[in-house]
């Protein structure tokens, strides 16, 4: 491992369960043998706004906060905010998004318009982009709420670490009855 | 020695656990909450949420003054409320170790300002220590409790969201063992602080400046790192991080503890770098007194006064004096994205209130907490938002002003927990001075903004432990409410009629909405009703249910050119039916089956 960091942003809209998806990371990179921070915002922006998590691991990480233009990896859990994320990312960065929408408020209101062809957007300015059905796969795997951990398993397969390790976080961080539903999104996830 | 990943509140709170403290009291508040929440999984402290701040600092003092390790946690906010017994402490000093623990909220994700809590230490002559991760967060907790011991003061440990809510690596450590027993000591001279001692201990607590600016010099937690000296950058907490990041090559003096400066130390720095820099967030606190020391030093000149500081700002700024390179402008995305402000949950049962205060035209002063989102549109319900309490104290002001057709108008709206935070002062205002303005309590059962935390109206303690639960009617009357009024809030013809009522009085009144926050986990005290749908073939497209600005109810546009239609997410509705009554056509019914 050389002295590079590396960068990931895990946005969303509050409630969606990125903070646990970002505990599950860290704890992977830690049980890793990583040096790693993360940082996000509780409180009023959890209330339905746009939630953006930081997560960084390397042989040493100073900042928890990724600088803008420095994202590596954009782990996305909802389309308008994984757009919106982009200017955080380095040119050639991984992007990988759940293909789920949650229209704001002035789309709800009929002010304004949803916009259309998000992953076509991200793809023109990021090739290596993956779009991931992660509800849909979830239901296979036995709850849709496992969507994240699909995400997840995706994600994981560009990162440094053995999948046991990955298994080991799950473990930890999710709940024991949840547990067989999870390790399955997470294989389905990293299978794409 | 284990490991674990923590949070800068977890880890405060095992430094607390480590140091073998016996008493911890909060209000909640972000981003100060969860140190609480987590000091509460080690059986050994006695630890519990206090109405506001003032009553958390003056629990911890009273613990110290038995002889035992005491905490308090707040947010920046907070440290205004425990100012008063914060100040006087600062004279009294300690028994056993005192920690007050401000976390900050630079860039006001979570705040209604941005202060900076250092200037608090130094009004108040006591040091403040400033960790830069969650390792330190733990190990400058533990040495807190050490240097109040040592030097007879409270110490302040400032935090700030991203080192609250920033995770990192942390090494656990065994709780202390051996500490005095708290026990009852007799000592007026020190402890009752009339003016003829106060006297006494006034020159004392200015000695211990001085003392404490001497151990800083040599302390370990105010470190020199010498690289290129071409610069050097005083620096504290996790903006520390950030100038390793930006300027890798840069010599740093690295403040663990940020009040008092170690004079001596930094004389020394300054004399081993060609350019001297302070590089903090929000005040120019150190570089202010390295001037005062006259010392040649660049600070707020170039760094911004506002906001959060990153590398990426820190480099910005060293461009413009030429000393980095400027950051790569980031790629920006030109077309303009619908926003995504946060905003009340489905079934929350504070829209049908702001819903109707909005048809009704009040004027609404308003307080802290989720009900402040009744500021969004649609609802656009709320015209003040001051600090905890100030509703109903602004709506006792602002109608001694106004004619009597505008006094109608004004309603105070206040969350349960905030009413007992600082309210219940301000309607004794109201009440005593017979005021005619109408406050509406919003007693959701728990304190939903920071994360459903326990309270005194919410039957539960911190521990979980059953507790009695303040009868906020009943309170209200005892105060000299005349008019005390308990209604459904997603019930709206009552809400209407009963708030048409009240405004129209020409007395002080109270109208208490209860409905439990749809957040609250425990199906015993909040369950969701059955989802409700639209009917497409009876929906007019009149948009009546759109303005309760539910995230739950969607607009269709329709593509060919006839009126679109509502819909209902059936996965985000909690039934609470306040749409229901708003739709003239019956349109949103109980989904089938």
């Amino acid at each position: 491992m050389n002295d590079k960091i590396t960068n990931i942003l895990l946005v969303g809209v509050g409630g969606q369960g990125i903070l646990l998806a970002s505990e599950i990371l860290a704890e992977a990179f830690m049980l890793a043998g990583l040096d790693v921070k993360k940082s996000e915002i509780h409180g009023m922006s959890q209330r339905g706004g746009s939630v953006v998590s930081h997560v960084r691991f390397g042989r040493e990480v100073s900042s928890p906060t990724v600088p803008e233009g420095e994202g590596d990896i954009l782990f996305g859990f909802e389309l308008l905010e994984a757009y919106r994320s982009l200017p955080l990312l380095r040119p050639g960065a991984e992007v990988v998004v759940n293909d789920y929408r949650i229209a704001p408020p002035s789309v709800l209101l009929g002010q304004a318009a949803y916009p259309d062809d998000i992953p076509a957007r991200i793809r023109a300015r990021f090739p290596d982009f993956l779009l991931v059905d992660g509800l849909h796969l979830a239901q296979q795997a036995g709850d849709v709420r496992a969507a994240n951990t699909v995400l997840l398993g995706a994600v994981s397969k560009r990162l440094p670490i053995d999948v046991a390790v990955w298994q080991q976080a799950l473990e930890k961080m999710v709940p024991k009855k949840a547990l067989e539903v999870n390790h399955k999104a997470f294989a389905m996830g990293r299978a794409l | 020695m284990s490991r674990a990943v923590l949070s800068g509140n977890e880890a405060i709170a095992r430094g607390a656990y480590e140091a073998g403290v016996l008493v911890a009291s909060a209000y909640p508040g972000t981003p100060s909450t969860e140190i609480l929440e987590n000091i509460v999984g080690y059986p050994e402290i006695d630890a519990s949420w206090a109405p506001n701040e003032k009553v958390a600092l003056e629990v911890a003092i009273g613990a110290s003054f038995g002889g035992g390790r005491a905490i308090a946690c707040m947010k920046h906010v907070g440290v205004n409320v425990a100012a008063d017994p914060l100040f006087t402490l600062s004279y009294t000093g300690v028994r056993g170790g005192l920690v007050l623990v401000a976390a900050d909220d630079p860039e006001m994700h979570s705040s209604q300002n941005e202060q900076d809590s250092r200037n608090y230490a130094k009004f108040a002559k006591v040091p403040m220590l400033e960790p830069a991760d969650s390792q330190e967060c733990k190990e400058f907790t533990r040495l807190g409790f050490d240097l109040s011991e040592q030097f007879d003061t409270p110490v302040m440990l400032r935090s700030c969201t991203r080192i609250s809510h920033g995770k990192s690596i942390v090494e656990l450590g065994e709780r202390v063992s051996g500490l005095p027993a708290p026990k009852l000591t007799k000592d007026a001279p020190k402890l009752v602080m009339l003016p003829g001692n106060a006297r006494v201990r006034h020159p004392l607590v200015e000695q211990r400046i001085v003392d404490l600016s001497a151990y800083g010099d040599g302390a370990a937690i105010n470190r020199k790192e010498m690289r290129s000296t071409k610069v050097g950058i005083i620096c504290a907490g996790v903006v520390y991080q950030y100038v390793r990041e930006a300027l890798p090559e840069a010599s740093v003096l690295k403040l663990g503890m940020v009040y008092p400066l170690p004079h001596n130390l930094i004389r020394e720095f300054a004399s081993q770098v060609e350019q001297l820099f302070v590089i903090e967030e929000l005040d120019p606190f150190i570089e202010e007194q390295v001037k005062a020391m006259g010392i040649a030093v660049t600070g707020k000149a170039i760094v911004p006064l506002c906001g959060e500081l990153s590398p990426g700002r820190i480099r910005a700024a060293f461009a413009k004096v030429g000393l980095a390179e400027a950051p790569a402008a980031a790629d920006s995305i030109t077309e303009p994205l619908p926003p995504r402000p946060p905003n009340m949950c489905p079934g929350c049962p504070h829209r049908g209130l702001f819903y109707t205060l909005n048809r009704l035209n009040a004027y609404v002063t308003g307080d802290i907490g989720c009900y402040t989102l009744g500021f969004m549109p649609p609802l656009n319900a709320m015209d003040t938002c001051v600090c905890m309490g100030a509703s109903v104290s602004n709506a006792s002001g602002i109608v001694r002003v106004l004619s009597p057709e505008e006094q109608r108008r004004v309603v105070g709206v206040i969350g349960d927990s905030t009413f007992l935070h600082t309210g219940v002062n301000s309607l004794m205002e109201m009440a005593y001075n017979r005021v005619p303005a109408t406050i509406v309590i919003l007693d959701n059962r728990i304190t939903a903004m920071t994360g459903r935390q326990e309270n005194p109206t919410s039957g539960y303690t911190l521990k979980g432990v059953p507790a009695p639960e303040v009868d906020l009617a009943e309170l209200c009357r005892v105060l000299g409410i005349e008019h005390v009024r308990l209604i459904d809030p997603n019930n709206l013809a009552e809400t209407r009629r009963v708030l048409e009522e009240e405004m129209a009085r020409p007395a002080p009144s109270v109208v208490i909405t209860r409905r439990p926050c749809c957040l609250i986990k425990d199906a015993t005290r909040f369950s969701p009703g059955p989802p409700l749908c639209i009917e497409p073939d009876k929906c007019t497209g009149c948009k009546a249910c759109l303005r309760l600005g539910c995230p739950a109810i969607e607009w269709l546009p329709s593509s060919d050119g006839k009126k679109g239609k509502a819909r209902i997410d059936s996965l985000l509705c909690n039934g609470c039916t306040v749409c229901q009554q708003l739709c003239k056509f019956d349109a949103i019914i109980h989904q089938q089956g």
